[in-house]
């Protein structure tokens, strides 16, 4: 009981930190590092939750191509040169910069009242600890089953999605067309 | 065992430094960063709901949102290449010639 | 309860000293089969038959002067074969390399010989070379140089570009033997067939056993693959720039990179620790003998076959492995379902 309280703020302390490194950070490759270490946090997170092969497809194909596409393309760009500081940003925008950071402060403490309110942690709906089966979760035929039966047309058309992406990135990013 | 709430609590702290991302940034990259960062509160959230109700739907849920947030970043780092291109910079500030 | 503890404790620092104990013997019997081949001795000064030549090349390598070049970002110059070894480590830990065992009834329940027992061992194998790219990638980057950046970038898409076909292979064998555990599927390797062929996935899917091993090549830059760090053309890739502790961290990532692939394709084709003549405690002889054979083969492919050019490698990968792959996965589910494996 206590060690997951324990994991659960470990990860979920690592994740918030270096999501907020990845928002701050002045050099894009160490954001997209960052972003990794956030990743791996949220994976060890799904396996506290039981999902084993969530985590692994997370790691897969978030932290393993899809930022791998990232830093190809910061180092394509030689984008670590390109960062951008904040006081060169347009006349008269150090207002506006603080007023959208207060406003996703504001967003924050909006949603977790808001959560708080709703059930409360402590009894309530949001009180809910794992259920009875949860080792459905966990068993990787039932996902198939089900990203066969109830989610066929959504998987049949994500197919389609990725081949469009595929074809449109090769167009987007050709140098001649 | 931990309360679902507590999950969904960071959830909301993700996205919500996620959306800091997005209006606070002015390089194309880092914001296509954020969004991703937005993704996996969304993720984190759907995988909570679904071990409180004990099916598998979260999971596949997930499977769903990482797929398309893959196409999407594909996509836009696409664009981000042939944006710079043509004007040697990251900044989105740069890109107004369709401001009136 | 304690016993448990500390046999598992035990099971992990042996699995750690075996696979340094085993690039050891890698970097020995690499140049020992490599000076066979050419009709030279090799290493024969150091020791018996020169047997304490990778002790000697450990210790000249750790004597060397740690170089960084000066634009180099510090951080992640050093992180990188951090990485790569991490990873490469971390990718044996759900390898099983012998049978379930009781250590002669001290134990009270039986455990494997492996250092985690998940039931997703496959796709946690997958996962971790997907983060070894890494290593490679930020070490060609922060290096500052063109050679490392250009030796880098082409290792980074050679290998995701043959995880494809990697991964297909693996679902292929996934599909036969019904499981995601490794300890499942090698126990669905064990018996034979007709009295005396036995059971194993490499008679039910040839082609998957050859397009995985040509995959894994691939995926550990090895052999023909080995452009990204081919001496004549790019002084030596990634790693250009690193001298002495980095330099033998990649170096030994290479060789248990080596070492876990070939483990893996033991445990998936040819039948894991299963074996005829032998108590089924002793299985982790069959283990090593027909890892030992996987390895040798790669051996003998590197100083035999000469190298592919890297837009050959990739129209290979792409053009040829992916498609075969692809078609061996719906022919393996055909058959499953109509012979009802």
């Amino acid at each position: 009981m206590a060690t997951d309280l324990l994991l659960f703020y470990l990860f979920g302390g690592v994740a918030v930190l270096a999501s907020l490194l990845v928002v701050l950070r002045r050099n894009p490759m160490h954001s997209v590092l960052l972003l990794i270490v956030s990743f791996a946090a949220l994976a060890a997170l799904y396996i506290t939750l039981g999902s084993p092969f969530a985590a692994v497809i997370q790691i897969i194909i978030y932290a393993g191509a899809i930022m791998v596409l990232f830093l190809f393309v910061v180092m394509l760009l030689n984008a670590h040169k390109e960062d951008e500081d904040l006081a060169a940003a347009p006349k008269g925008a150090a207002g506006p910069l603080r007023a959208g950071a207060l406003l996703g402060v504001v967003l924050a403490v909006e949603l977790v009242w808001a959560l708080v309110k709703a059930g409360g942690t402590r009894d309530g709906a949001l009180a809910a600890g794992a259920s009875p089966d949860v080792t459905a979760l966990g068993d990787v035929r039932e996902l198939g089953r089900l990203l066969f039966t109830d989610y066929a047309f959504a998987f049949e058309v994500t197919s389609i999605l990725i081949i469009v992406a595929m074809v449109g990135a090769v167009v987007l990013a050709k140098r001649e067309i | 065992m931990v309360p679902l709430g507590h999950y969904l609590i960071l959830s909301a702290i993700l996205f919500a430094t996620g959306t800091l991302g997005v209006f606070l940034r002015r390089n194309v990259i880092t914001m296509l960063l954020s969004i991703e960062v937005m993704l996996n509160a969304v993720n984190l959230a759907f995988i909570a709901f679904g071990r409180t109700i004990g099916s598998a739907d979260g999971q596949v849920i997930m499977f769903f949102v990482v797929t398309v947030a893959a196409a999407e970043a594909a996509v836009g780092l696409a664009l981000v290449i042939a944006l710079f291109r043509h004007r040697e910079t990251l900044n989105p500030d740069t890109f107004t010639s369709l401001k009136w | 309860m304690i016993p448990l503890y500390i046999a598992q404790l035990g099971i992990i620092l042996a699995v750690f000293g075996l696979l340094l104990v085993a690039a050891a013997i890698m970097v020995y019997s690499e140049r020992k089969v490599a000076a066979i081949i050419q009709q030279r001795y090799g290493p024969y000064l150091v020791g018996p038959r020169g047997m304490l030549q990778p002790i000697a090349d450990v210790i000249k390598l750790i004597f060397k002067e740690t170089l960084r070049p000066k634009g180099a970002d510090r951080v992640l110059f050093m992180l990188a074969p951090l990485i790569s070894a991490t990873a490469a480590f971390t990718a044996f830990a759900v390898v099983p390399f012998g049978a379930e065992t009781d250590l002669f009834g001290l134990l009270e329940q039986p455990i494997s010989l492996q250092v985690a027992d998940v039931n997703v061992a496959v796709l946690v194998l997958f996962a971790i070379t997907s983060v070894s790219v890494y290593g490679i990638v930020l070490a060609g980057w922060s290096s500052n140089s063109k050679y490392s950046l250009l030796g880098a970038l082409r290792s980074a898409s050679q290998m995701i570009s043959y995880e494809l076909s990697y991964g297909l292979t693996l679902a292929s064998v996934l599909i036969v033997a019904n499981s995601l555990s490794l300890t499942k599927i090698v126990n669905a390797q064990q018996g034979t067939w007709f009295g005396w062929m036995p059971a194993w996935f490499v008679f039910v899917q040839p082609l998957g056993f050859v397009i995985f091993m040509i995959a894994g090549v691939a995926e550990t830059n090895r052999a023909p693959f080995d452009f990204p760090e081919a001496e004549q053309e790019l002084v030596a890739g990634y790693h250009t720039e690193y001298s002495s502790t980095p330099f033998m961290m990649f170096f030994l990532a290479e060789y248990i990179n080596m070492v876990t692939t070939a483990a893996v394709a033991t445990d998936l084709f040819l039948g894991g620790w299963h074996g005829p003549w032998l108590p089924e405690y002793l299985g982790w002889i069959w283990f090593v003998a027909k890892m030992g054979a996987i390895l040798f083969f790669y051996i003998w492919m590197r100083w035999t076959l000469p190298r592919l050019r890297y837009d050959q490698l990739m129209a290979f990968g792409w053009k040829v492995m992916l498609p075969l792959a692809a078609l061996n996965l719906l022919v393996t589910a055909a058959g499953v379902i109509y012979f009802g494996y």
